[in-house]
């Protein structure tokens, strides 16, 4: 199990999420400029400010050029994880639906909500089970997930909302309360709160862990 | 040649900005202002400006929840 984590000029969690990988098998760093991803079994698009989050979010990583392998990586089924920064890219290269708003408040918000499991379609989610509350970090300033309405109810009723803030928790105005959707296959997950800063109690929750373990399951059922 | 991109948040997608602004000016004595939307300015020096709506689509907007309008400097054509 091998994950690959990019690094953008500007990303700032991909070490986290490269310490987080490492727990459940080898994670390596995939610099923004490669073409090839080489052995990978896992990409994660981390979180931080590529390239100065200029113009919009993610809107110039996208032509980064190992966007074009991760496209090609994702089209052949391989699981693809954006996180925070990493759902903005994946968003902005049209490999999710939707678009990240500045939040409702205006202010950077930084907190530990709670974020129940809405669907196991994804294979980060996989092993985890529907109306499991899960408690990881937001740190944002642009994290209000927006699609028009008919979109919305099309990812619900196709079960591809993947994570919702519980109750009273939403912290940036997301509609319908959404953390996290995926693609149609299920394989390219986005969320916002941060599953590698929860993967230990010393830090409060080890949660987020559990996103590593399901794709790592879900790859390699036989060796869990 | 040189050209302007008007950026704006597309009506009904939240203006955050704009709210702001907008509760903000009756402090300052505008209390007659209804509605603030804030976007952005982009301005290119370009040789051949047939191109401006593709790059909008690709790169300077998001045509998802952004509306932009390509204004040429006087006598240009597009």
């Amino acid at each position: 199990m091998r994950f690959g984590v990019v690094r953008f000029p500007g990303s700032c969690d991909e070490v986290d999420a490269q310490l987080a990988a490492s727990r459940v098998g080898e994670a390596v760093l995939l610099w923004h400029a490669e073409r090839d991803l080489g052995r990978i079994d896992v990409v994660v698009v981390p979180g931080g400010f590529s390239y100065g989050d200029y113009l919009r979010p993610g809107a110039i990583a996208r032509f980064a050029p190992v966007m074009d392998a991760i496209a090609e990586f994702a089209r052949a089924g391989g699981p693809v994880l954006g996180i925070c920064n990493g759902f903005q890219v994946l968003c902005e290269a049209g490999m999710l639906p939707g678009a990240l708003l500045p939040n409702r408040g205006l202010r950077f918000v930084c907190r530990q909500p709670g974020v129940r499991v809405e669907s196991t379609a994804s294979p980060f989610t996989a092993a985890l089970a529907v109306g499991e509350r899960l408690s990881i970090p937001v740190k944002h300033t642009t994290g209000c997930y927006w699609a028009p309405e008919h979109q919305l109810d099309r990812l619900e009723a196709e079960n591809r909302v993947v994570l919702r803030y519980c109750p009273g928790q939403n912290p940036n105005g997301s509609m319908r309360d959404i953390a996290g959707v995926c693609n149609e296959a299920g394989n390219v997950m986005g969320l916002m709160p941060h599953p590698e800063h929860a993967v230990d109690q010393l830090t409060g929750s080890a949660d987020g862990l559990r996103l590593f373990e399901s794709v790592a399951q879900a790859l390699a059922p036989v060796a869990a | 040649m040189k050209a302007r991109v008007l950026v704006r948040p597309k009506s009904g997608i939240l203006d955050p900005q704009g709210q702001a602004v907008q509760r903000a000016l009756p402090a300052l004595g505008f209390t007659d202002v209804h509605e603030v939307r804030v976007g952005r300015l982009i301005e290119l020096e370009l040789d051949d400006p047939t191109r401006l709506d593709e790059m909008c689509e690709r790169l300077l907007t998001n045509p998802l929840v952004e509306d932009y309008e390509v204004l040429l400097e006087e006598g240009a054509r597009r």
